[in-house]
């Protein structure tokens, strides 16, 4: 029941901020306009003036990207922290990000067009945890998940390495700062399009991990305990990897990397939820997407220029997360 | 037919052999009790018998099934497994712990529902711990926390338990809890393994007694008359004497000096 009552909340905070946040910028809506025109296109009515032009060629676009983001973000990294066994993993420990990044960056310095770099950022991740899981079965048989993490580790180095050649050689005045933007993650050039082509592909993420939440849960009481109790182990954990992969490839295609949403997010929804992984999981897909909505509203209207999500999310990520920790600290220690 | 049993088996990892010329039967309504010096392969041989590691000779039959043809689900409705009491990563509450020993019998999609949510109260009541139900169980005592995994084991409702070293580190009253536990099961119909670093917990609640010697040797049969104090002595490289008490209780200790 209680689980129940949290995820309502947390649908309606997501709403509100969504609100909210369509109505804030130059051309300002206050929010029961807002509600209004949504409730209009809701209900098929004809549209009312430049209210409706902003708000759903502009604005809302913008917002239900973020939102996708954030949700994307927010299950892979409640995944990944369930399969680790770990609360302090986060979607790039097998360095999706980070290969996400080297392929984009490798389209802007070739200078494809937008989908284009789009498409090699999402083929990047989905390549480099291809390449770290087929390395750590080749290693010992893909059944560690230690070999795993190191092997993440070794080819996010090699990645982030190549990432910093590519800056070297970049055009300093033109491809430089696009790279140095996208690695620090925005989502100010998103069409109405963008978030139409990544759904599917975050959907098709999402799901294995809602069909399976039962046993993912299950699944971070450890291997052995996990197989005796029923759970062939080594095809859930491919499953999940793949799942989680492939949601954060396709936001981060077009949000760029941003960072502690993942990590911060399902420790947060914890705190609300428990740890039971089929009730962590909406609680982190609603409270990410909230999360998400206020950060980029906070980046594109909080100064003249655009900040980058990426430095909004480590500055907010970062005190909250040492708070989590101290109190954990002290219950550990009541 | 055994509920489960192991025809001439080697276990080890990888190439290394650790023992072998291992056969066993657990019969329903016994207790049988694994003894052996530390890193002898008590773990490697459990593993093995629940399927998590593959034999390198011989085979593992439950129910006359090889286990090696079974999926894990199927041996997870028939053999439970109770590991060493530790905390997990997340703090699951003990009633959600519990209903994790539901997870076999579920659909592949399927959460929890009604009926587990009872089998796993009726665990917990049955281990006496039904008041720590919504308790955080990575603030569990140890005992406590035995006792709630053991409970994970009952609502899996499987007829075979594999207990590794259920009493380790606890204190006196849980271990005789524990113990009681284990006989309690057994005499309700499961067969029971138990690893074990007390010979006297052996002559205590168990019909049966197994031992890995140094070096991998196998060997199991009646308790009294298997770990007598020479086979004892033998395998924990200590000289023990075995001693009847006036009330029929064996009791494991240094042999007598004079003062």
């Amino acid at each position: 029941m209680r689980t129940a009552t949290a995820l309502v909340l947390l649908a309606l905070l997501l709403l509100a901020a969504v609100v909210v946040a369509a109505g804030v910028g130059p051309y300002r809506i206050a929010p029961p306009d807002v509600a209004a025109a949504m409730l209009r296109r809701i209900l098929g009515r004809p549209a009312e003036g430049p209210v409706d032009t902003v708000l759903f060629s502009i604005r809302l676009p913008r917002v239900l990207a973020a939102a996708l983001v954030g949700a994307a973000l927010a299950a892979a990294g409640a995944a990944y922290q369930s399969l680790f066994r770990n609360p302090l993993v986060s979607p790039d420990i097998l360095g999706v990000s980070t290969g996400a990044g080297l392929g984009a960056v490798l389209g802007i310095l070739l200078g494809l067009p937008v989908a284009a770099v789009q498409l090699l950022g999402f083929a990047g991740g989905l390549l480099t945890v291809a390449t770290v899981a087929g390395l750590a079965r080749a290693l010992r048989g893909g059944g560690d998940v230690l070999v795993l993490v190191l092997a993440g580790i070794v080819i996010g180095a090699l990645a982030g390495a190549s990432i910093s050649l590519a800056k070297v050689l970049a055009d300093p005045y033109d491809q430089l700062p696009a790279i140095t933007f996208w690695l620090l993650g925005s989502l100010s050039g998103v069409k109405a399009g963008d978030v139409a082509a990544t759904l599917p592909a975050v959907l098709a993420g999402l799901a294995p991990l809602v069909l399976y939440r039962w046993r993912i849960g299950v699944l971070s009481l450890g291997d052995d305990e996990a197989r005796a109790l029923g759970v062939d182990v080594a095809r859930l954990r491919l499953v999940v990897i793949g799942a989680a992969t492939l949601a954060t490839s396709a936001v981060v295609a077009i949000s760029g990397v941003i960072g502690w949403v993942g990590l911060m997010v399902p420790h947060m929804a914890r705190l609300l939820v428990g740890p039971r992984f089929d009730r962590l999981l909406p609680a982190s897909v609603l409270l990410g997407a909230a999360f998400m909505v206020a950060v980029d509203t906070l980046a594109r209207s909080a100064a003249r220029i655009e900040i980058p999500l990426g430095v909004l999310t480590a500055l907010i990520g970062g005190p909250v997360f040492v708070v989590l920790l101290a109190r954990g600290r002290r219950r550990a220690a009541a | 037919m055994s509920a489960l049993a192991a025809e001439n088996l080697a276990v080890g990892h990888g190439a290394a052999r650790v023992a072998s010329g291992i056969d066993l039967a657990l019969e329903p309504g016994s207790v049988t009790c694994l003894l052996g010096p530390n890193g002898v392969g008590k773990t490697t041989l459990f593993r093995t018998l629940l399927g998590l590691l593959p034999p390198q000779a011989g085979r593992v039959l439950l129910g006359g099934e090889d286990i090696a043809r079974l999926s894990r689900a199927a041996i997870a409705r028939r053999l439970a497994y109770v590991p060493q009491a530790h905390a997990g990563a997340f703090a699951h509450t003990v009633l959600d712990l519990a209903v994790m020993g539901r997870t076999a019998t579920l659909g592949a999609f399927a959460s929890p529902g009604r009926a587990d949510l009872a089998a796993a109260r009726d665990a917990l009541a049955e281990m006496g711990i039904a008041h720590l139900a919504e308790r955080d169980a990575t603030r569990l005592s140890g005992g406590q926390l035995q006792l709630a995994l053991i409970a994970r084991a009952l609502a899996q409702k499987a007829g075979v338990i594999v207990m590794d070293e259920p009493t380790a580190s606890l204190d006196l009253g849980n271990r005789i809890r524990v113990l009681d536990v284990v006989r309690r099961l057994a005499d309700g119909g499961l067969a029971v393994l138990v690893s074990t670093h007390e010979p006297e917990q052996a002559f205590a609640v168990a019909d049966r007694a197994a031992v890995i010697e140094a070096g991998g040797r196998f060997e199991a049969g009646p308790v009294t008359p298997l770990l007598t104090a020479e086979r004892l002595s033998r395998l924990y490289s200590v000289e023990v004497v075995v001693e009847a008490t006036p009330s029929g209780r064996r009791v494991v200790g240094r042999p007598a000096r004079p003062r």
